[in-house]
């Protein structure tokens, strides 16, 4: 009895990962569209979670691998899954308070590895993995998805600096809407898998499932809707620093920003790397913002970003761990860790509210100061 | 502990034509559009070369139709 109703713990806490994965993300794909106007707020979160949603369903390749190989699957029970669920949850709301886009996978990454390494030791993390899986790709994807978004930026302004200026405008947003979608869409894929991952390696452990099972339907509609929901939410105050505060986006800015996400994360994911989306567009909007002109990009801004992302592992490994510790305590130390985290969550919210970023208020930003003008 | 160096080079090279070839080939496309929006007053003096409309759609169609198709063959690629 008590098996099952950790178990459950487990499946519902995945799922409010899920949720603050989705919200966290809607950024990524929106962003620039909903900064450049060629989508209304309220209209582009529908988008992108529907997309979200239907992204679920196109593959589970990512769900059968992503829990295998960080961490020694038999050394580990569904207490410390929920102890790092806890970290990646409290880290992913943090964050959106700061308005800053980390990735929520890392979040999800630290919190699996720091619960482990308390519970189980050094011996059940492979490290080796860590760093090909994990650091690698995000040290390269951003930057690879930066290049390509620049040298396209570049070209779009050089091929059409002749054309019709009302036609390309109105191109341009139709590109921006279609590549758009296909980044929610990429990200419904990938995102949405992981938590599906975590909730079947649960069901293996606890032995409801068979060992090497892919995720039941209901696993895969569930981490869909919560996913979706969690787009349509709509992290405002993500979709408002990477829409207005890292350049003043523009249409082909946006259309090239969102064509070399899409394709950086499709290509690698299908090549076996589970690298961060939100990582991959904003490198993107930082590479289109300075193929225009270098100067319009807040470097500063980077610089912050980059610190989260720095962060991110490490910090979520720390709440993970010290989960996994209260709650490896028995009983009574996991409802504490859960009463704390909501908690936190609570107290998280409760803090947003003093200066909400919703719909309505998403573009409106003071001007960016130019950097000449701040030195 | 080895790094596919192999597949993170093919992601490379991959995401960089691909992305860049994307966005080229709607750029080309829009260009040809504007052929048909754009009616130059008193024949062209800026010494670009000119495109009547039909041609400009045509180039556009095929620009757009390459696109999809790339964009098509990933996607094949991937849920296949």
């Amino acid at each position: 009895m008590e098996l099952s109703l950790i178990v459950v713990v487990v499946v519902v806490t995945a799922l409010a990962f899920d949720f603050t994965n989705g919200f966290h993300d809607t950024a990524n794909a929106m962003a620039t569209s909903i900064a450049t106007g060629a989508l209304r707020p309220k209209v582009a979160v529908l988008i992108a979670g529907a997309l979200n949603l239907v992204g679920a369903f196109l593959s589970v390749e990512v769900a059968k691998t992503i829990s295998s190989g960080l961490v020694d699957e038999a050394l580990i029970s569904p207490v410390v899954i929920f102890a790092g669920l806890v970290g990646a949850i409290l880290w992913n709301l943090l964050t959106w308070l700061l308005g800053l886009p980390s990735s929520s996978s890392h979040a999800l990454f630290g919190g699996l590895i720091g619960a482990t390494l308390v519970a189980a030791g050094t011996g059940a993390v492979n490290f080796g993995a860590v760093l090909t899986k994990v650091i690698i790709p995000a040290l390269i994807s951003p930057l690879l998805a930066g290049l390509v978004a620049l040298i396209a930026t570049y070209l779009a302004y050089r091929i059409t600096v002749r054309a019709h200026d009302g036609t390309t405008k109105k191109g341009f947003k139709v590109g921006q809407i279609v590549s758009a979608s296909m980044v929610a869409l990429a990200h419904g894929t990938n995102d949405a898998q992981k938590t599906m991952g975590i909730i079947t390696l649960t069901l293996i452990t606890a032995g409801v499932l068979a060992p090497n099972s892919g995720p039941p339907f209901w696993v895969i509609l569930s981490a869909g809707l919560a996913i979706a929901l969690g787009t349509y939410m709509g992290g405002w105050r993500i979709i408002q620093t990477l829409g207005k505060r890292v350049s003043d986006i523009q249409t082909p800015q946006g259309f090239a920003a969102e064509t070399s996400a899409a394709t950086v994360i499709l290509a690698s994911s299908h090549l076996g790397f589970a690298l961060s989306t939100t990582q991959v567009a904003t490198g993107a909007i930082f590479g289109a913002g300075a193929g225009r002109r270098l100067a319009s990009v807040q470097w500063g801004v980077a610089g912050q970003m980059a610190l989260a992302w720095l962060f991110t592992l490490p910090a979520a490994a720390i709440v993970g761990a010290v989960a996994a510790w209260v709650a490896g305590t028995g009983v009574t130390g996991t409802i504490i860790v859960a009463v704390v985290l909501i908690a936190a969550a609570a107290g998280i919210y409760a803090a947003s509210r003093r200066r909400p970023i919703n719909a309505d208020n998403v573009n409106d930003v003071p001007a960016p100061v130019p950097a000449s003008a701040a030195a | 502990m080895g790094i596919a160096w192999g597949s993170l080079f093919i992601v490379c090279v991959i995401s960089l034509a691909v992305g860049v070839a994307i966005v080229a080939l709607v750029a080309f496309a829009l260009v040809g559009l504007s052929a048909r929006a754009h009616v130059p007053a008193g024949g062209p003096d800026d010494g670009a070369p000119t495109v009547g409309p039909g041609a400009g759609t045509a180039i556009a169609g095929v620009c757009l139709l390459a696109a999809a198709a790339i964009v098509g063959y990933g996607l094949w690629i991937i849920v296949a």
